[in-house]
């Protein structure tokens, strides 16, 4: 940072001060579909429609999502998220571990796999699923065939975590794996030549090492799976509702904005916080992890 | 490290099957005769010829390609420009305007989605192809700038000044001898935004409306699968699967040996 900060004091010469209008399209561009669509978002929370149909200021949208169902709905929200994020990090973190140690030919055909269906849509591979497992699906077929009873996979919160964890998985592999590539190797042959056992170097050397990685796994899951609605309808059949579903839902048939608008607020909240939590890890190493996938 | 090889191999191979399955079943499928999923009425390719005949599919592909390559370009000049001009702002324009250009990035998707549907609404736009475009490049900018950015800052500015004092115009310094150096930012930035801006569902199906569908607001509002059109998509993932697939070994066989390494 002190190098680029010398850089830019060194070159701001009156040459280069024509550079910075540069930036000029992008300014308003952020301005008009970032700043103005945002700020809209806080209006429309923070206002209510008084009885004369005037807008005033209020909290009534942030109130009414203290009811017991939204509360209900919130709550199941961040429950299925945290369980598609423990299940990420706990089935990505020896995927990585393995790829980051495996030679370099085998590596990259692995990490092609494995982003593979990344690079299609995301509503494709939502259909892919739907072919193995609804009623006339691929698995219930096989199952019949075999003269066993037909299983109803779709429907529940856990299909709705599989489906989670099939589209955000590769953002945790990927995440622990660019950390894990860093590894110096003579580091743990130096716990070796110590005496270090391989738990002892996995818990004291490799597992530290990667925590930058693993925090910002669990902010690429998290963040999209607390807020889907398209993987929870098609998993679940529409029957287990998520906090995305709810916003969804006040901007199509409920019409309303004003509540949509405060949970969007909500939700940014949620966001932020998850953010701060991470906060070790900064904005650009989670874009840079994103970006490569 | 020998004792623990067949396991991580073991490993390796089912989250391959776990990643690669759904879409090969689907694919397998997709050539299947019967009108129903549920039993195989033998190898056909009525789907193909069904799905290349339905307009409504055929016109999503094409919004999505559309959408994806001129999103792509336009978020990649202006991300571009903005990479440079934003290099030589002093640091507290330059935190700002970062902060404020990362916020499709990390912000929630459905948030992004839902405020730019208000916006166009208030403005009275009608949603449809320009609106999905406009919020495609809002959500590829801050990929188009990080991608940009490190190129930028390693480019070296006194090879600019040269050419300016040789007499060059800072039009042509930028675009002989600043370009070039950046390139390989500015390529990355381009596929990343083309590859997010065809995968996106969740700000499209927002700012998407009047009967302009892409590939995602087509599968969804499909939900029914009536019309065969679960096959005819299972069709058209085979061939996007095969394409996307035919590209990365291309580029992989192209790639030089020695800078395979470095491709991830």
């Amino acid at each position: 940072m002190e190098k680029t900060a010398g850089k830019r004091t060194v070159h701001s010469s009156q040459r280069q001060g024509a550079a910075k209008f540069l930036a000029l399209p992008l300014i308003i561009w952020l301005a008009v579909f970032v700043i103005v669509p945002l700020f809209l978002v806080c209006c429309y929370g923070f206002t209510a429609e008084g009885a004369d149909g005037t807008l005033h200021f209020s909290f009534e949208n942030f109130a009414r999502f203290t009811e017991p169902i939204y509360v209900k709905i919130m709550v199941r929200s961040l429950k299925i998220a945290l369980i598609s994020t423990v299940i990420c990090l706990v089935l990505g973190y020896p995927a990585a571990y393995i790829m980051s140690r495996s030679s370099s030919k085998i590596r990259t055909l692995i990490i092609l796999l494995i982003l593979m269906p990344m690079w299609m849509n995301f509503m494709l591979r939502i259909h892919a699923w739907l072919t193995l497992l609804e009623n006339g699906g691929l698995i219930n077929t096989l199952l019949a065939a075999m003269g066993l009873e037909k299983v109803e996979f779709l429907g529940s919160e856990g299909a709705v975590v599989l489906g989670m964890v099939y589209n955000f998985l590769p953002f945790m592999i990927m995440s622990i794996y660019m950390v894990l590539l860093k590894l110096d190797n003579s580091l743990l042959e130096a716990a070796y030549d110590l005496g270090a056992t391989p738990v002892q170097r996995f818990i004291k050397i490799i597992i530290p090492f990667s925590v930058p990685g693993i925090l910002s796994g669990i902010s690429m899951v998290f963040v999209p799976s607390v807020t889907t609605f398209a993987i929870s309808q098609y998993f679940s059949n529409g029957t287990v509702r998520l906090i995305g579903d709810t916003i969804e839902k006040q901007f199509g048939a409920a019409n309303n904005w004003n509540f949509g608008a405060a949970i969007s607020i909500v939700v940014m909240v949620i966001v932020m916080l998850s953010m701060f939590a991470i906060n070790k890890v900064d904005d650009g190493d989670i874009g840079e992890r994103k970006m490569i996938i | 490290m020998k004792k623990t090889g067949f396991f991580s191999k073991l490993y390796i191979a089912l989250m391959l099957i776990f990643m690669q399955m759904p879409i090969i079943v689907l694919m397998v499928y997709s050539f299947n005769d019967a009108a129903s999923r549920a039993n195989w009425g033998g190898f056909s390719l009525r789907w193909y010829e069904a799905m290349f005949r339905d307009a409504t599919v055929m016109n999503s592909l094409w919004v999505t390609l559309a959408c994806g390559i001129l999103a792509a370009v336009l978020a990649t000049v202006i991300g571009t420009l903005a990479a440079i001009g934003l290099n030589s702002m002093k640091k507290r324009a330059y935190s700002a305007t970062i902060a404020v250009a990362y916020l499709p990035m990390l912000n929630a998707e459905i948030v992004t989605g839902v405020s730019l549907f208000m916006l166009y609404t208030k403005l009275n736009m009608q949603l449809g192809f320009v609106t999905l475009l406009i919020s495609h490049i809002t959500f590829c900018l801050p990929y188009v700038i990080l991608s940009v950015m490190p190129k930028v800052r390693q480019f070296d500015y006194s090879k600019y000044e040269a050419a300016i004092d040789l007499g060059a115009k800072p039009s042509y310094a930028i675009t002989r001898i600043m370009l070039p150096e950046l390139a390989p930012g500015i390529i990355s930035g381009f596929i990343l935004s083309l590859t997010l801006s065809i995968d996106d569902f969740v700000i499209s199906k927002f700012t998407t409306g009047n009967g302009v569908d892409n590939l995602s607001t087509l599968i969804y509002s499909a939900k029914g699968g009536f019309g065969g059109m679960p096959q005819k998509i299972s069709a058209l993932s085979t061939v996007i699967y095969v394409v996307v697939l035919t590209i990365l070994i291309i580029n992989y066989l192209r790639t030089r040996k020695s800078d395979r390494e470095n491709l991830f």
